[in-house]
């Protein structure tokens, strides 16, 4: 007699096992099945191209009317299973329907997550997971209006593309930095949200909603910063649960998912379980091909062969949105016994990362050109050596299959001379060979002057150096730019000029437009980009912390054991007794071990612990006082004397001029640390001749002096010039500061800039051509707007809060 | 299995620790640096720099190693070890991600 085969929930999963069971011991059972949805078994996974409207629900069906009449299956459709009797071995349905059982196989998938939200539960608040979800987004697409979509991994992405072409506004609301992030690295992610966005979708990353708002019905979604998205409908895609309720009543070992062995059998021998609902070796799948296997394991179990396993591997990524081509697989995190192979190109947007662990592909992302996908999961799979086509593999199959030994110049050697290299000037592969001939032309920065080729944006800069070492041979050598640290070969001038050029506004964007050799940077060009971009795009660049060093981050100078330093500012070394009292009390109030006058005019208090340091700050500022940056590549301090206010000799307001200087200057990031100073007379009291930036009173005005160095070198300044007027002092060195600003590599002192541009260039620029001095000028007044915050005060009110508290405080119980 | 016999405590989620960012735990007299990098890979590691000691949660994260913020060693976020020339080790802590949870073990890795 035939066993009677019973299965909850007619997805995907169990499906194929049918298929397999019927195709292994087609004789063996009779199958009954009750699905909670009205249908039958239909591809899920192709839900988003019936949304987009690209197919319709018949194209996606798996098995129809007559398959299960052909295999004799009685169907129970929209019946919901709501009791299991493992004693009678026997199911109930909702509507009352029963059905017992010798085998019963659970397979009733996920439920998708919903964010308990203030209003989640108006009307338009849906998920994304069956017919009935498209079913009414194209509903509501049809009625116009704007979606929101929270959560942007693969299903959040799939519905808002969908709905994007169903004509609604989207916006995507993620809040995770980049986009899939458990899928994608965030270089790719930038990529995809930069497509989105390209589509007309709004992309929000690191948003959090606060409530969904509306009259009865979804009418408008609020984020955490204020932000008020108006919505008719919004979706929730933020991630599925395990359906395991009804295995958990009937009393089955349940875990995150419906706990299987490796075979797909329950704690109960006669019961199995396969798809999102089971949890195998401590693992819940949400992907269909891991599910397949348990079915083709489920399949082998029920038919007799019991040595049939479930083996966990990775399942590819990609995602199912026209023109989006992308793909990720196995472990794509770094690690020190890991290498990484790059290759970006930044004119067609394509990215390509390999991972690789002892000469074996462990992981792959792909964004732009996705074609390679398979055959590198192939080879991560097989867990092949390819050490010998290292050099090509990141090329793809046709390079490593196709040609031995590709020569790197073989293409320019082959280029005709009126082949356009330079596509911005013009120029063609004949005009620069010439120019390097007949000019005798050696480095990139001569054939750039000479012939423009790869002076504007810069893109075709590789180019133009393989036709050097064309024209020059070995005597050429393209690297000998000293390059900004080893994830890319480009200086710290290329790099400045590109961010312009391209107006590169972000560093996962600049990382792949310049195409960084690695992933996420390094120690060395995560700072310097930081400032580029915060010195180039003021009000607009998104300042990124964790790219700045401690002191910057946590806004005090860290002490060799651990402790900080706090300075506040004293405006041109001026204090009170108010001043100095209230840096009294808080030193009894915190028990602040050193305090120092400074040898830049104002006083340090040393040993505050981190935890305080925000309490430190709050007393501090109630008196007045403002961070002195004492850690900043920024304005540090302004020295100045006593001037005519006091002094016998002084011939000018010293110290009023250096306070105004101060004033106007705090908050400013600039490539080095910056310190001024301003003496009242040529004896100099406040040492201004050795500063960045000085200024020495006389009768007549205030000469204006800079480049000079104190530190690790002893260099007295140079003369900028002579002005007449205090007004005249501020703008002169505002945008002597501004040109410094623009043009200084990261960590190189104003004396070191000068030297590399030339003294008399920047004389030129400030002190005889004042259209260009006022441009500079304009330019520090603008960015000041957004420089001037205090972030001491900042962090009392809360900012950054991560910085200074402990994430846990662990009973010591619980650490035995 | 192996992973049961280790005492798991929540500590916080993936959200609290910024990307390519770091917080600390305190257990008894001990800090424990929990490091999340680009790639949103959690780590733990003593807060000890092996060179002078420095707390390296101060660090910068690049990859899956933080540079200190003293001398600059750049230590392994993922066995403690100090890279390149310098020599020297610091203890690492196994985790474990449960959603978004974050589960540190204080048996050693
Ligand atoms: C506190 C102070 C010493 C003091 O007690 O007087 C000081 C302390 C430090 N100086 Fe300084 N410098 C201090 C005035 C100076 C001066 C004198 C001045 O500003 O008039 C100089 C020479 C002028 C100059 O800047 O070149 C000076 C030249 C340096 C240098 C060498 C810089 C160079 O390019 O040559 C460094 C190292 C560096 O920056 O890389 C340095 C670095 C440091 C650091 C930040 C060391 C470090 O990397 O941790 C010290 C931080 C201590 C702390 O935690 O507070 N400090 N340092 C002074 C703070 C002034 C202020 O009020 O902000
Ligand atoms: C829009 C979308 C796109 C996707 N894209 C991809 C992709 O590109 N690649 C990929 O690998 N995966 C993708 N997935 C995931 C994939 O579809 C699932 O992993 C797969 O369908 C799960 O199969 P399953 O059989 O476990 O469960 P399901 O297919 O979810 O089936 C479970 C069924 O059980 C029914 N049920 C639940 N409880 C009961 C009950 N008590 N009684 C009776 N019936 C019940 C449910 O109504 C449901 O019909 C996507 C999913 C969605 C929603
Ligand atoms: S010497 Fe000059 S600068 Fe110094 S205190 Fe006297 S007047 Fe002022
Ligand atoms: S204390 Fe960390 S490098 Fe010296």
């Amino acid at each position: 007699m035939k066993q009677k085969l019973v299965i909850v929930g007619n997805g995907m999963a169990p499906g194929r096992a049918l298929e397999k069971l019927f195709n292994s011991a087609p004789d063996q059972y009779e199958v009954t099945i009750f699905n909670a949805e009205n249908r039958v078994n239909y591809d899920r996974i192709m839900l988003s191209p019936v949304l987009s409207g690209d197919k319709a629900f018949e194209d996606i069906i798996i098995h129809d009317d007559a398959w299960y009449k052909e295999h004799n299956v009685t169907l129970h459709k929209g019946h919901k299973v709501s009791n299991i009797d493992r004693d009678k071995k026997q199911v109930t349905s909702e509507g009352g329907i029963t059905a017992d059982y010798n085998k019963l196989i659970i397979a009733t998938g996920s439920l998708p997550f919903i964010i308990p939200l203030p209003g989640h539960k108006l009307a338009g608040v849906m998920a994304y997971r069956d017919l009935d979800d498209v079913t009414a987004m194209q509903a509501a697409a049809k009625a116009g209006g704007a979606a929101v979509v929270i959560g942007g991994g693969l299903l959040g992405l799939e519905a808002a593309a969908g709905l994007k072409e169903q004509g609604m506004d989207v916006t995507v609301i993620h809040l995770m930095p980049t986009l899939m992030e458990r899928q994608l690295d965030p270089a790719a992610g930038y990529l995809l949200a930069e497509e989105l966005r390209s589509r007309g979708i709004t992309v929000l990353c690191e948003a959090n909603t606060k409530e969904i708002v509306g009259d009865g019905k979804v009418e408008a979604v609020h984020l955490d910063n204020g932000t008020v998205i108006p919505a008719s409908i919004v979706v929730m895609a933020v991630g599925i649960r395990p359906n395991s309720g009804l295995a958990k009543d009937a009393g089955l070992e349940v875990g995150r998912g419906i706990v299987v062995s490796d075979n797909m059998q329950t704690s109960d021998p006669d019961i199995f379980s396969l798809g999102e609902c089971a949890e195998v070796g401590g693992v819940c799948y949400g992907l269909v091909a891991p599910l397949y296997q348990m079915a083709n394991v489920l399949a082998a179990n029920l038919s007799g062969d019991q040595d049939a396993k479930f083996v966990p591997q990775d399942t590819p990524t990609r995602l199912k949105v026209t023109g989006i081509n992308l793909y990720s697989a196995g472990d794509f995190a770094d690690g020190d016994d890991r290498e990484e192979i790059i290759f970006r190109d930044a004119a067609s947007g394509v990215y390509k990362r390999l991972i690789l662990q002892e000469n074996k592909i462990i992981g792959v992302v792909l964004y732009g050109e996705a074609s390679d996908g398979p055959w590198f999961s192939g080879k991560l799979k097989s867990q092949e050596d390819i050490s010998e086509i290292r050099d090509m593999l990141i090329f793809g199959q046709n390079a490593v299959m196709g040609g031995a030994n590709v020569d790197p110049l073989a293409a320019v050697t082959a280029l005709p001379d009126d082949a356009e290299i330079c596509g911005c000037n013009g120029i063609c592969k004949g005009d620069i060979v010439t120019a390097i001939n007949e000019k005798g032309l050696t480095s990139l920065g001569e054939v750039r002057a000479h012939t423009k080729a790869s002076a504007s944006c810069g893109s075709c800069t590789g180019l133009v150096e393989q036709l050097m070492t064309l024209t020059l041979g070995s005597s050429f050598d393209a690297n000998a730019i000293q390059s900004m640290c080893p994830c890319t070969d480009l200086g710290h001038s290329e790099v400045r000029r590109l961010i312009k050029a391209k107006e590169i506004k972000s560093i996962p964007q600049l990382m792949q437009e310049l195409e960084w050799k690695t992933s996420c940077g390094c120690v060395k060009c995560r700072p310097a980009l930081n400032y580029y971009l915060v010195a180039d795009w003021p009000g607009e660049y998104v300042d990124d912390y964790q790219s700045r060093f401690i002191n910057e981050r946590v806004h005090a100078n860290i002490q060799k054991d651990g402790t900080y330093s706090v300075i506040p500012r004293m405006w041109g070394g001026y204090t009170s007794a108010n001043e100095l009292r209230a840096i009294a009390d808080v030193v009894d109030k915190f028990n602040i071990p050193t305090v120092k006058c400074t040898g830049g005019q104002r006083i340090d208090m040393l040993g505050i612990k981190k935890q305080d340091l925000p309490a430190v700050w709050e007393d501090l500022g109630k008196a007045g006082f403002v961070s002195g940056h004492a850690y900043a590549k920024g304005l540090r301090t302004v020295k100045t004397c006593v001037g005519t206010d006091w002094c016998r000799m002084g011939t000018q307001d010293s110290t009023g001029l250096g306070i105004k200087l101060e004033k106007a200057m705090w908050g400013s990031w600039t490539p080095a640390k910056l310190k001024l100073a301003v003496s009242g007379c040529p004896r100099n009291c406040s040492e201004a001749t050795c500063k960045d930036i000085g200024v020495i009173c006389v009768d007549s005005g205030y000469d204006i002096h800079f480049a000079g160095a104190a530190g690790l070198d002893i260099k007295p300044t140079v003369v900028l010039g002579h002005v007449d007027t205090e007004e005249d002092a501020i703008i002169y060195i505002l945008a002597l500061a501004q040109m410094y600003r623009e043009q200084g590599h990261y960590l190189e002192r104003i004396y070191k800039w000068a030297d590399r541009v030339g003294i008399e260039e920047v004389k030129a620029q400030i002190m005889d051509n004042a259209q260009q001095r006022q441009t500079y000028y304009d330019a520090f007044i603008f960015s000041q707007k957004f420089a001037q915050v205090d972030p001491w005060n900042e962090r009392v009110s809360g900012l950054d809060k991560h910085e200074f508290n402990p994430l846990a405080t662990l009973e010591l119980e619980a650490a035995q | 299995m192996n992973v049961m016999t280790k005492n798991w405590i929540e500590i916080g989620t993936i959200g609290d620790i910024p990307l390519r960012g770091a917080r600390h735990v305190h257990s008894g007299d001990k800090t424990i640096a929990i490091f999340r990098n680009a790639h949103n890979k959690i780590f733990a590691l003593e807060d000890k720099c092996p060179h002078g000691g420095c707390p390296i949660s101060n660090g910068i994260v690049h990859d899956s190693s933080v540079t200190c913020p003293i001398h600059n060693w750049v230590i392994s976020l993922e066995t403690g070890q100090a890279l390149g020339a310098d020599e020297g080790q610091i203890l690492a802590f196994p985790v474990q991600i449960d959603g978004d949870k974050i589960l540190l073990s204080l048996g050693v890795k």
